[in-house]
């Protein structure tokens, strides 16, 4: 993985410095509010309902378990025990003290870790594929281009004040595993018909109150021209993203009001322009990154596992992934234990993993933006063993891209702008599934929640999503099926009518018992509704 | 609200004339200095660059990032005159401004000198190539 330089440490130390005197100045009472809001924002503090919140920045998911013991330690030292992994691949921790920040934001440089541009209307971490690097069907490993990107959008001058906030993922296979096409820029690194690396950009994807799947606009960008299209994209959002509204303020909106051929045509007038400018880092920048993602020293080993425990088989079956050696799976381990609140864990659960990462899969780990954590690379001969050791923890459950695999935002708990509450309502689905035993049975039902229409909880992309909504003072759920975030991206349509907390759950219940009704053979959740249409579950669930 | 400089970067002489709105100076005049407002398009200026001393990039509100790429674009198409931030321009923001280009700052509240020299000083490197020609990072590595 990406380990700094003396100029990347400086530059992160140089922004801690930074923030000390801009909370010093804020705590002493010589800036307003009003004028640290910017200043903290840019740097991943948010005030909440409860304490600030502060959002850490694990840039394309990846970390060490350095850093991973880092994140245990700060929820320790700042925080109440643990943190929440989120749908950006970051980390949040909820109970944090302004007088404190600078000094844990010491604490993660010291591991080359920081909060830049963690929120802010500027360029957010870059996302990517939780199994680059690792995964049998990609092309080349995509980071190297994230990381690219992440130091070319840090501090940039020019798209620091956007209209809106601006996020980037890079993906470099043909699944999707990065909602790429919900980003406001989704990159796929492909090879051209003379064996050319390049980069596809779609431009205007975006999930909030107005979901919109971004279109293709350029096939392909040479990647020694990565750079240079980027700022191209970037500055005709700047100079003409709408300003007098922020809820149309996203560049979704901007390419939609001007259609994507307009869009498209500014680009490449403003991209010719920005080829004379030279601005594109030397091609010999993008070689040395590339180092950095070479493959660990894989060994050989076993290429199958003994299956006579029923429990070890079907975690196997559920939660690794093909890796591209044989005798290797990238294994997840899933923060979806039955009752709890999806993407938290505590401390201590972070320190065994960070130790399960050095032991078995080359100290690397990732955050998959389904709030779960990845080792990318273990070898099969070592399942049994990390299994055992994950099961001791409560750390084992088999429910990776199942109804109980919920993406939940933080909702009403403590977010300020919630209307109603997430984390709750995904800890009684996941109790429901688990009692009546049918989550295996259902297989890939991927289920997201919102508590908002703000759609942090990506319910635009569930094969079924829930909306929380402020119904004259109590809390409402709308339901929606046939979204999808993969490569076959859609947008779910709503249902009907709302539900209460209680109905909502059994409405779930419904809509999963018409599938089994109604599935052909190998059908998921989302084939089946897409097959058979709204209409038999709108009957089951209105008349 | 004061158009007063409170920082200036340059060694010529600032010029006394009062800046025109962009309106009037696309229409007609023989101005030499223009005010540009947020949504006003900077490329229309290039006929004028010769003869314009003074461009003015009002920010009437900090949150409003266009006037960053406004002043890029002039020094990308070879504007060599004063380039004045003006309005709700804040310490924390007057690093980006001058990688921007600008090199005049008039605040609509003034600024503390030791927090503006902190600020410009800060950061040893940068990451990315602007117009104010400091070799980026990227670039540093493969000297």
């Amino acid at each position: 993985m990406y380990l700094y330089d003396s100029y990347d440490q400086a530059m992160v130390d140089a922004r801690v410095e930074e923030f000390r005197d801009q909370a010093q100045r804020r705590l002493e009472g010589r800036i307003t509010e009003e004028q640290f809001r910017p200043l903290r924002l840019m740097n991943g503090l948010y005030l909440q309902l409860h304490a600030y919140m502060l959002r850490v920045a694990i840039p394309y998911g990846t970390l060490n378990s350095t850093q991973m013991h880092m994140l245990a330690d700060i929820a320790d030292k700042y925080d109440r025990g643990y943190g929440h992994f989120t749908t950006r691949q970051n980390i949040q921790y909820n109970w944090i003290k302004l007088e404190e920040t600078a000094d844990l934001l010491a604490d993660l440089a010291s591991v080359e870790m920081h909060a830049i541009q963690t929120s802010g209307n500027c360029i957010r971490n870059i996302s990517s594929d939780h199994f680059a690097g690792a995964a049998a069907d990609e092309l080349v490993d995509p980071r190297p281009y994230a990381e690219l990107l992440r130091q070319w959008s840090s501090f940039h001058p020019e798209f620091s004040y956007l209209p809106r906030k601006f996020k980037i993922a890079v993906i470099a296979a043909e699944t999707d595993r990065a909602a790429m096409k919900l980003h406001d820029i989704g990159i796929q690194i492909i090879k051209n018909d003379a064996g050319e690396l390049g980069a596809a950009f779609y431009v205007g994807g975006g999930m909030g109150r107005t979901p919109m799947i971004a279109p293709m606009i350029r096939e392909f960008v040479p990647l020694d021209q990565l750079i240079t299209y980027a700022e191209a994209c970037l500055r005709v959002y700047n100079r003409y993203g709408r300003r007098d509204n922020k809820y149309k303020a996203r560049i979704k909106i901007l390419v939609h009001e001007l259609g994507k051929e307009e869009y498209t045509a500014q680009v490449e007038e403003e991209f010719k322009h920005m080829l004379e400018q030279g601005v594109e880092p030397p091609f010999a920048e993008l070689e040395r990154l590339r180092t950095f993602f070479e493959d660990p020293a894989f060994a050989d080993g076993a290429k199958t596992v003994d299956r006579s425990d029923p429990d070890f088989a079907l975690w196997v079956d559920r939660n690794t992934h093909r890796h591209k050696r044989d005798n290797y799976v990238s294994a997840v381990i899933s923060l979806k234990p039955v009752g709890g609140i999806p993407g938290d864990a505590s401390a201590e659960q972070m320190h065994l993993m960070a130790d399960l990462a050095k032991e078995f899969s080359f100290d690397e780990l990732r955050v998959m933006h389904t709030q779960n954590i990845v080792l990318p690379h273990v070898r099969i001969a070592d399942l049994h063993a990390l299994w055992t050791r994950l099961e001791a923890a409560g750390l084992g459950a088999p429910n990776l891209d199942t109804i109980e695999d919920i993406i939940a935002c933080p909702g009403l708990d403590y977010c300020s702008l919630a209307n109603a509450r997430s984390i709750p309502l995904a800890q009684r689905i996941s109790e429901r599934f688990a009692e009546n035993g049918r989550t295996e049975e259902l297989g890939e039902l991927k289920l997201k929640i919102s508590g908002c229409i703000n759609a942090c909880g990506h319910h635009h992309a569930g094969h079924i999503g829930i909306l929380g909504v402020d119904k004259k003072g109590t809390e409402n759920y709308q339901l929606l099926l046939g979204g999808s975030e993969a490569q076959d991206t859609s947008l779910g349509k709503i249902t009907g009518r709302g539900f209460d907390e209680n109905g909502v759950i059994d409405a779930i219940e419904t809509v999963t018992d018409i599938y089994l009704e109604k599935r052909e053979d190998g059908e998921r959740f989302l084939d089946t509704y897409r097959r058979i249409g709204m209409d038999p579950f709108k009957e089951a669930l209105y008349d | 609200m004061t158009d007063a400089v409170q920082f200036r970067f340059r060694d010529d002489e600032m010029t006394t004339s009062p800046a025109v709105t962009f309106e009037a100076c696309c229409e007609q005049s023989n101005a030499t200095a223009v005010r540009l407002e947020p949504g006003d398009d900077a490329r229309a200026l290039l006929p004028f660059l010769d003869r314009l001393e003074l461009v003015e990039v009002n920010f009437p509100a900090y949150t409003d990032g266009r006037g960053y790429s406004a002043a890029r674009i002039l020094r990308e198409e070879g504007y060599t005159g004063e380039l004045r931030a003006v309005g709700d321009v804040l310490v924390d923001q007057i690093a980006y401004m001058r990688r921007c280009g600008f090199d005049a700052f008039a605040p609509a509240t003034p600024m503390d000198e030791g927090d503006v020299d902190a600020a410009l000083n800060r950061f040893p490197q940068v990451y990315q190539k602007m117009v104010d020609g400091r070799r980026p990072i990227p670039d540093l590595r493969h000297e």
